[in-house]
């Protein structure tokens, strides 16, 4: 089975500047597969989160994302760090938003923004404004507005760095719950490596000037996983060592 | 106590209302004793007390009225018009590299020129009309909303646009939409709330020009000596401005519920 995103020596530099942010980049992720990008700030996990978003360009290498257009759904979402509401749009409205142009009727649209706030336990916020939210919650309704597309590919970029612990590990337990339920492929960018380990299938270790992939580390632990277990914690340290 | 009582007189609305209240006497008193006690030279200074009867006079001989409405006349005319063309103008500017480049020095050679500049042209092409003096009005709300809604545009922030990318909204207008206008809106609409206030300063200058209107029959009584009437137009004026100031602050508050306030 083909890989869903599959990036093959992929280089990145900005505008002028000939140095590299990261060169000869190689990465698969599988369908339905978490794959946990980490890195040291300055290696470009975000940049290679855009260019697959297609937000940003890459100097060379390719990108293919084997997902066939299925209707009414998008073939990837995107979470942004900052959780990214438009703050002129009630929460409902913000979902909303990513689904416009899918062609949904009425009623279709209605029952997938009630699913995805029902997924993210937002529902009783739905008529709020952005404001009114806390930074968790903001963060949640980012993740809604993106499943409610329907992605196969859900591209997050640091989306838990910005809130605080304890927020920060409900959230990773309720996005393992909504990615096990929705059977979404996702590319999971982060500082974190305990974060990366907690909730990954793989995590990939971005360093170097120019980065590239230092290690490539499935983590074999069953789920769910304590974040406290020795064997997760020796992991991480032993990634920890790459960075 | 001393406290509770210096809180009653700043704090609650009842105690602002009568300290407000206390300005407005201490300034009437103020102007009454400066005409009584001749600081002012004999006939250059109104008397405020007889205002009331003057606010009857100028009613009952039916010139406040029609000059109120005629004066509304060219103030909306003026005021939609410019607004309309600033936000226009002010939007294709900002929304494209080329059109901005294309119209820099041309905004930048006749935003200076101040609006009552414009009367001589204003008589040479619409007479003394209603025309010209909308004309003169639009030109000084042309140039308040152009800037607002131009810089309002170019400040948006380019995350959202980042946004409507990675969530597949595409095509100008969808973003002009749904992107542009609601994130360049409260820039906008203070323009448009300066330009209601820069109308009413450019309409009683525009109106000397002849126009029938509050200007023109304040330049009458004041020709006349009647400086009570004269004051009459002036409260008139600010009546009308903070109504219309009000009303829309209202609207602008609907539209912008979405702000924390």
């Amino acid at each position: 089975m083909a890989p869903i995103l599959k990036i093959e020596q992929l280089s990145f530099h900005y505008g002028d500047n000939p140095a590299p942010v990261f060169a000869n980049l190689d990465l698969s992720v599988e369908k339905g597969e978490f794959v946990a990008v980490v890195g040291g700030s300055g290696v470009g996990k975000s940049t290679l989160l855009k260019c697959v978003a297609d937000l940003a360009h890459s100097s060379s290498g390719r990108i293919t994302l084997d997902i066939p257009e299925r209707h009414a759904s998008r073939r990837r979402a995107t979470v942004f760090q900052d959780g990214r509401l438009l703050p002129w749009r009630r929460l409902r409205g913000n979902i909303a938003y990513g689904l416009k142009g899918l062609n949904l009727s009425k009623t279709d649209q209605q029952a997938r923004i009630d699913e995805v706030l029902a997924l993210t336990r937002l529902t009783e916020l739905a008529d709020r404004w952005p404001h009114q939210l806390s930074g968790g919650q903001a963060q949640r309704a980012g993740i809604a507005r993106a499943l409610a597309v329907h992605p196969d590919l859900l591209l997050m970029d640091e989306p838990f760095s910005a809130v605080d612990a304890i927020t920060r590990q409900h959230l990773q337990d309720e996005l393992l719950n909504i990615w096990q339920k929705t059977g979404a492929a996702v590319l999971f960018i982060t500082h974190d490596i305990e974060e990366a380990v907690y909730l990954a299938d793989r995590v990939v270790v971005l360093s170097g000037s120019p980065a590239r992939v230092q290690l490539d580390q499935p983590v074999e632990l069953a789920r769910p996983r304590g974040r406290n277990a020795e064997d997760l914690q020796q992991l991480a340290h032993a990634i920890a060592q790459e960075l | 106590m001393h406290t509770s009582k210096a809180s009653f007189w700043v704090a609650h609305p009842v105690g602002r209302a009568l300290l407000g209240l206390a300005g407005v006497v201490a300034f009437v008193a103020i102007w009454k004793l400066a005409q009584v006690t001749g600081w002012a030279r004999a006939g250059t200074i109104p008397d405020p007390f007889r205002l009331p009867q003057t606010l009857l006079d100028e009613w009952r001989s039916e010139r406040l009225l029609p000059a109120i409405l005629s004066s509304l006349v060219h103030y909306v005319w003026g005021l939609g018009l410019g607004t309309l063309l600033g936000f226009l103008v002010g939007a294709l500017a900002a929304s494209s590299r080329w059109t901005d480049a294309l119209h820099a020095w041309l905004a930048r050679i006749l935003r200076p020129i101040p609006p009552l500049a414009w009367v001589v042209f204003a008589i040479a092409w619409f007479k003394v009309s209603h025309a010209g003096a909308a004309f003169v009005i639009a030109i000084g709300v042309f140039w308040v909303n152009y800037f607002a809604t131009w810089s309002a545009v170019r400040n948006v922030d380019p995350k959202y646009y980042e946004l409507a990318q990675a969530f597949g909204q595409q095509g100008h207008l969808n973003r002009a939409l749904n992107v542009t206008l609601p994130a360049s809106a409260p820039g906008i609409l203070a323009g448009m709330r300066t330009g209601i206030g820069q109308a009413w300063m450019t309409l009683i200058a525009a109106e000397l020009l002849g126009v029938p209107g509050m200007g023109q029959e304040m330049n009458a009584a004041a020709g006349v000596g009647a400086y009570e009437a004269v004051v009459i137009y002036m409260l008139v004026i600010s009546l009308v401005y903070t109504l219309s100031d009000t009303l829309f602050a209202r609207f602008e508050k609907r539209v912008l519920q979405w702000r924390p306030s």
